[in-house]
């Protein structure tokens, strides 16, 4: 009874949190790696496009909820999110033409898209905050909670409880759904296989007859997707507020990196060792370990909570220094 | 005359028109700097600060009594509540390029000491700060120039324990927002609980402005308690440390500090607030009520946080003008202990004009005021504070201590 107490404890505040903010990091990596990937360069702007997306999507929730739409127990923002990933892609689509078309045929270095793209991040940032405002915002309705806490004790007989709340479902399943589409859609499709051989071999994919331009467009509509729902799910999850969207792009790119940076399934992997590492190394431990029939004298946690942005940055230079390509050999920064 | 000079000349002549005017409107104007986070964590309650600090100094101009017939201004600037940088350069305006007698404010200890360290005290000038409560700010050096009507966080600590003692609460976590008010107000909690015999299992930080706060809540958890203390900010880490820790089951019982009191708090959280207790600076009598009518009167919230010490700060400085006789700076700090305590006539909220003429008359003055202020030690509130439950979604008074 006490083993299952202490998993029940270790589920509630490391396991499900961290599977959640996993799968949210992983689909924005998913979005830095694709770009690095086939356009060559680290965009900075990604946290920005998933605010900007959010916020579409937020406007259009609202708009929905004073017409009375609702979609009963789930929140309405999914209702509204095919407008919003509509709007950052089309958000997406401008942005590239109107500046990284220019440098592409300038055929610049990369660290001058890098800094381009700095230059788009301040811009979409200011655009978020001067449409609706550096405040938070919540905006999930429908249920709260797929299993609460009381209810799983009242059920189980337990002295812990386990709270599952619906935007975390709702993550994961979407996350799910969203990667095995991405992966055959790279896999399978022409295009996508287009983009993998641009990727690859840019100079040999433009001799078989791949129109660059195409591929550049398909690219940037999966990422700004990706950052759509990527930023969707985390305002669901937690909370929307620009600030936290721009302050997300450190942990996504440290994903990315840890990951093979240019590698999907990287990516994915990225994203869970960054949130796990976050909330374990953060965890105290204290409660654990006494279901487990130790008397710890102290909380047991390794790093206070203050660290956590810390361990995005460590990780980050752990890999840089130890293995520059990552866990599946991507490419090197 | 051309064309061209006359117009010239016209335009010179309205210039200076202008100008005259400007300078006789001066003359009849005493400006008073309101200083107060209209953005930022507690950008919902500044609004009824400034309000109630303006009130304060329309019923002074509306009596016709002060000074030699002399208009007091309120000139409103931002502290921003967590920029220094931003804040002090407010003040900066308020004292040199507006040319303020006196300013009413800043509302959080950090900016609140930033300000007085780098602006008001090199130049002189009285702040009176209606919410400020770190402990530190009772020993910075301010040549007597700072003044709050919000009693020191010190006191705060010692009311919150007798209330969760009452209450048979014996071990707490604590959560506090990671900066001066935040650290002054746990420390000072912590040792008065721990001197009272409770015991404290975590005192944690928590920074604002985050997006998720389930890590900050597992460590709490972990350590446990009784119930959780949350001193921080409603608008900000607070409200969210405590969804997380509702969220997740982690506590369900509350003790908030005086920055967590607000109706917003209730709205975000719902039915899962029930039995919270908690505190906030605040007095019953005669003073509280006359504040209440005028200040629904005019259209502000009297239960919002603070607005009574506002009023109050703005009243003292006018008053202290009225018993110096001039809007000189140093003048009005000199004069702002005589009116603030005894000996002499009580004024309550509302009676500005009776002790406005009674300090014309030659008299003195004890003002009471809206939260029965009485300055103690450098010039910081004595402080009552009212203790309130959440009982059916709504703030219920239990009683004052």
């Amino acid at each position: 009874m006490d083993f299952l107490n202490a998993l029940v404890v270790f589920a509630n505040f490391v396991f499900i949190p961290g599977l959640a903010y996993g799968a949210q990091l992983a689909l924005g990596a998913l979005g830095v790696t694709l770009i690095y990937g086939i356009l060559r360069f680290s965009n900075f702007a990604h946290g920005d496009l998933m605010a900007f997306g959010t916020m579409l999507t937020i406007l259009v929730t609202w708009w929905l909820m004073s017409m009375g739409v609702t979609l009963g127990p789930l929140p309405t923002a999914l209702l509204a999110l095919p407008i919003g990933i509509l709007g950052a892609v089309a958000m997406a689509l401008l942005i590239d033409r109107w500046v990284f078309r220019f440098y592409r045929q300038q055929k610049s270095a990369g660290i001058v898209f890098v800094m381009a793209s700095v230059g788009v991040m301040f811009v979409l940032n200011g655009v978020v905050r001067l449409i609706i405002g550096p405040n938070e915002q919540r905006f999930a309705d429908g249920e709260r909670f797929l299993v609460t806490v009381r209810g799983f004790r009242e059920f189980t007989g337990l002295d812990e409880g386990l709270a599952i709340r619906l935007p975390i479902a709702i993550t994961l399943v979407v996350a799910v759904v969203v990667v095995i589409a991405l992966f055959r859609f790279l896999n399978y499709s022409r295009t996508g296989k287009a983009m993998r051989a641009y990727s690859d071999n840019e100079d040999l994919a433009l001799l078989s007859g791949i129109n660059p331009d195409r591929v550049v467009m398909v690219t940037w509509i999966i990422a700004a997707s990706l950052a759509t729902i990527a930023g969707v799910l985390y305002g669901l999850d937690k909370s929307f507020r620009p600030f936290t969207y721009f302050q997300l792009l450190l942990p996504i790119f440290a994903a990315a990196i840890v990951g093979g940076i240019g590698q999907p399934l990287g990516a994915i992997a990225g994203g869970f060792v960054v949130a796990f590492s976050e909330v374990t190394l953060t965890y105290a431990y204290k409660r654990v370990l006494e279901y487990l029939g130790f008397e710890p004298a102290g909380l047991v946690q390794l790093l206070s909570t203050e660290y956590k942005f810390a361990i995005s940055f460590v990780i980050l230079v752990l890999v840089l220094l130890i293995r520059p390509t990552g866990i599946f050999r991507g490419r090197v920064l | 005359m051309s064309f061209a000079t006359s117009k010239l000349l016209a335009a010179s002549v309205a210039g200076a028109a202008l100008l005259a005017a400007s300078v006789v409107a001066q003359a009849q104007e005493v400006k008073v700097g309101v200083i107060l986070g209209f953005t930022g964590p507690l950008e919902s309650i500044t609004p009824g600060m400034g309000g109630s600090a303006e009130l304060a100094l329309k019923e002074v101009n509306d009596s016709g009594l002060f000074l030699n017939g002399e208009t007091l201004v309120p000139v409103r600037a931002d502290s921003t509540c967590i920029d220094a940088a931003a804040a002090t350069a407010a003040a900066e305006r308020l004292i040199t390029s507006e040319n303020v007698a006196a300013i009413m404010g800043a509302d959080c200890s950090g900016v609140t000491i930033a300000i007085a360290n780098n602006v008001a005290v090199p130049n002189g000038v009285v702040m009176v700060s209606p919410s400020a409560t770190s402990p530190a700010l009772t020993d910075i050096e301010d040549n007597d120039y700072f003044f709050r009507t919000a009693p020191s966080d010190a006191r705060q600590g010692e009311v919150l324990t007798e209330v969760l003692t009452s209450n048979d609460i014996t071990s707490v976590a604590v959560s506090y927002t990671n900066n001066d008010y935040g650290k002054g107000f746990s420390d000072s909690f912590v040792a008065a609980f721990e001197a009272a015999g409770g015991t404290v299992t975590i005192n944690a930080p928590h920074d604002d402005g985050k997006g998720d706060y389930s890590a900050e809540v597992g460590a709490l958890a972990a350590a446990g308690g009784d119930l959780l203390v949350v001193l921080g900010y409603v608008d900000q880490g607070g409200v969210g440390i405590i969804r997380a820790a509702v969220d997740s089951g982690a506590f369900d019982r509350f003790a908030l500090g005086d920055g967590m009191y607000g109706q917003s708090l209730i709205d975000a959280i719902g039915e899962d607030l029930e039995g919270t207790v908690g505190v906030i600076p605040g007095a019953e009598g005669e003073g509280s009520e006359k504040f209440a009518e005028a200040a629904s009167a005019a259209g502000l919230d009297p239960s919002s946080s603070y607005t009574g010490e506002s009023y109050d700060a703005a009243a003292l400085i006018a008053l202290a003008m009225q018993k110096a006789g001039s809007a000189d700076r140093t003048a009005i700090r000199d004069a702002l202990l005589e009116v603030a305590n005894g000996p002499g006539e009580p004024i309550l909220a509302g009676e500005l004009a009776k002790g406005l003429q009674i300090l014309k008359d030659g008299g003195d003055i004890d003002y009471v005021g809206a939260t029965n202020v009485e300055l103690i030690g450098p010039g910081e509130a004595a402080g009552t504070y009212r203790e309130y439950i959440v009982e059916n979604g709504a703030y219920k008074t239990v009683g004052f201590r």
